[in-house]
């Protein structure tokens, strides 16, 4: 019997398999206090009813959700119709982190690009410059772009003073500041993993596309981009993910008029104003959605990959 | 080698430089049109930055060169008709065979099926046609080897470059290599300018072959020419296995160089130009020329003592001290038919020289 074979070599491999039970350990307990717990108890709050000074009631519910999706009147008893306003916002955040991303990538690409063909005892020198402005904290950059962007500060200034505006552009509370001060918070993000594929990436390919006739832009479209697309979706979903969710960029930078998720799920848990299933539930609709973007962008590179 | 004379390659005064290093000094030379042409020499000698100058991936500090009668070293690579095979093949790993094998034909401006046609054609030439659907990565290196090959022939180059393209091979997989690109090259009727640091490989495949050495060129020829003729010490040494000897030349008549041994013996061997008695030069001496002996069986030859007998197949190798100081090899077939002598270590012997054996060499 197969059972009684393995039996002589029994014991030592259950010591085996015990420590190594006992080394992922910290794993666990990472994975479960840090990921699993908080996401279970959000997941719960958003199915429980909302104490009206903050924190909940433990009655379960679906108003979190249905306040979310449906329109049913000031008094709550007309037919539901389809409430626009949060996905709205929610449509507008989508819109907002994707183009801070293409912005990201069109700076980010050429960035990565050029210190990965630089000399190689120069590479990481290039790296640091890119990373040092994120040792400041990023509230204190988004600020500062506050002060970049108005309408009588150094860039309105610089551009009035070169001649080539005669008025101050109005960039302050406009979907563009948002998308800027998003770009610059996290254009690192998409430079590192593209650096990190294009340092890979076998010069030797460009060389015989050159030789076989191709143009500058055709190897770069049809070599470069294919044998570093993996770096560049890596490089996307960091960018993506994190503005899609962000509330600094667009309370300092947009105003009220470009509320984002961000800023709409802070709320409802600020003061006593907020609704705690409501923020819960919010939370978890960005999430899914972040979910379905990370599997859609997984099956895509792994066909890169292949 | 053709009647057609036509020169496919010129390369003229071409010199590279990167900063105070030259990599290549002043070299001038004509690749025939339909000619099986190798640059051989070792690692670091400018072979492949000479053939990645005529691709267009290097630019040339000083100098032309020319394709079929075009100045073109000022092109860009994608300008000029010649392809190349790469020594690590670079086939692109995100297109399949077939793919890789159209994307040059693509590039000249024809459509996606005629492209796929004909790159189609190509790969049943390199007997791949079962493979044209797959990943590169999903082939054998022999199998990417042939791809790279069908790549490069596709759009139809006027001169194909090979960059030691059979260097990552096995060795009966690269002798097969060998044959078939051989006879891809008189089937296509292309020319093949090939760089290797191979000599065996060299001539084997080549019609004719440009030795280099240090940036510099030190002899062309066709193989035999090279072989036995080598025009100095480099090149003798370089190509196959030779003895350097240290000789004096005692006297000069008729064509022929009496030389002086630091034994004391002394041979004699065809003149050559410049060499007057007195001068100090090199004999070489290839071992597989020599055959040993009891007593003396050529009027040219040396006295030596047997060091050890080496077994190596279809040869047995013989290692020798002569009285001088310094080792010799001599080198004999295996075969019945050969001078198979087998001498035991320490005994003294009598080294034969065929005629013609020995070659003077200037440096």
């Amino acid at each position: 019997m197969a059972g009684g074979a393995a039996s002589g070599g029994l014991p030592r491999s259950d010591t085996y398999a015990g420590s190594r039970n006992w080394l992922l350990l910290p794993t666990w307990v990472t994975l479960g206090l840090l990921t699993v717990a908080p996401l279970t108890i959000m997941l719960i709050y958003s199915f429980l009813t909302k104490e009206f000074r903050g924190g909940v009631i433990w009655e379960p519910t679906f108003a979190a959700y249905d306040q979310f999706f449906f329109d049913r009147g000031l008094f709550g008893d007309d037919p539901p119709t389809i409430e626009w306003t949060y996905i709205a916002i929610f449509w507008r955040s989508i819109w907002q982190a994707g183009a801070a991303t293409l912005l990201s990538l069109a700076i980010g690409f050429p960035t990565a690009y050029f210190i990965a063909t630089r000399p190689a005892n120069q590479r990481m020198l290039w790296v640091f410059l890119v990373t040092i402005p994120y040792w400041v904290n990023l509230l204190i950059r988004t600020v500062s772009m506050r002060f970049l962007l108005r309408d009588n500060g150094p860039l309105n200034d610089f551009l009035i003073g070169i001649g080539l505006i005669t008025e101050p552009l109005g960039i302050m509370n406009t979907n563009f500041a948002v998308q800027v001060g998003l770009f610059y918070s996290y254009l690192p993000f998409m430079v590192l993993p593209i650096y990190a594929a294009v340092e890979r990436y076998n010069f030797a390919l460009s060389e015989a596309a050159a030789d076989l006739y191709a143009t500058r832009w055709v190897i770069l479209r049809r070599v470069v981009i294919p044998a570093v697309k993996p770096g560049i979706i890596a490089g996307c979903i960091l960018v993506f993910v994190p503005s899609l969710g962000s509330f600094l960029a667009p309370d300092l930078l947009g105003g009220a008029k470009n509320f984002m998720i961000g800023s709409l799920i802070e709320e409802q848990f600020k003061g006593n104003a907020g609704n705690w299933p409501f923020g819960a539930a919010a939370s978890m609709i960005l999430l899914t959605m972040v979910l379905i973007i990370l599997i859609a962008s997984a099956r895509s590179s792994k066909e890169a990959a292949s | 080698m053709p009647s057609d004379q036509t020169i496919a390659v010129d390369v003229r005064d071409a010199v590279k430089r990167y900063g105070d290093f030259t990599a290549l000094k002043t070299i001038s030379l004509s690749i025939r049109d339909n000619e099986f042409f190798t640059l051989l020499g070792p690692s670091g000698c400018g072979k492949t930055t000479l053939l990645r100058m005529i691709a267009g991936f290097e630019d040339v500090t000083e100098g032309e060169i020319f394709l079929f009668g075009e100045e073109i070293e000022n092109l860009p690579p994608h300008k000029r008709s010649v392809n190349t095979v790469f020594q690590n093949y670079a086939l692109f790993p995100h297109m399949t065979v077939l793919e890789n094998v159209s994307f040059g034909l693509e590039m000249l401006g024809n459509s996606k099926t005629e492209a796929q046609k004909r790159a189609g054609e190509v790969l049943e030439m390199v007997q791949l046609s079962q493979f044209s659907k797959r990943k590169p990565s999903q082939l054998s290196g022999g199998q990417q080897q042939r791809v790279a090959l069908a790549r490069a022939l596709a759009p139809k180059p006027k001169v194909l470059l090979l960059d030691e393209p059979l260097s990552a091979l096995d060795l009966k997989l690269r002798k097969a290599m060998q044959v078939e690109l051989k006879h891809l090259q008189r089937e296509t009727g292309i020319t093949f300018i090939f760089v290797t640091h191979d000599q065996e490989e060299a001539l084997t495949m080549s019609d004719r072959v440009a030795v280099m050495s240090a940036g510099e060129l030190q002899q062309m020829g066709d193989a035999r020419d090279i072989y036995e003729r080598p025009r100095n010490v480099f090149v003798a040494d370089f190509i196959g296995e030779t003895n350097l000897l240290d000789v004096t030349v005692a006297d000069v008549s008729d064509g022929r160089a009496v030389c002086q041994l630091p034994s004391g013996d002394s041979v004699s061997s065809d003149a050559v130009d410049g060499v007057n008695a007195g001068a100090k030069v090199h004999l070489s001496l290839r071992p597989e020329r020599l055959y040993l002996s009891e007593r003396p069986l050529e009027a040219d030859h040396i006295k030596a003592t047997v060091r050890e007998t080496i077994f190596i197949g279809t040869d047995t190798s013989t290692v020798l001290d002569l009285p001088g100081g310094s080792e010799f090899t001599v080198r004999a077939s295996n075969s019945s038919r050969g001078n198979k002598r087998v001498f035991d270590p320490g005994t003294e012997v009598i080294v034969n020289l065929e005629q013609g054996a020995g070659r003077l060499l200037i440096d």
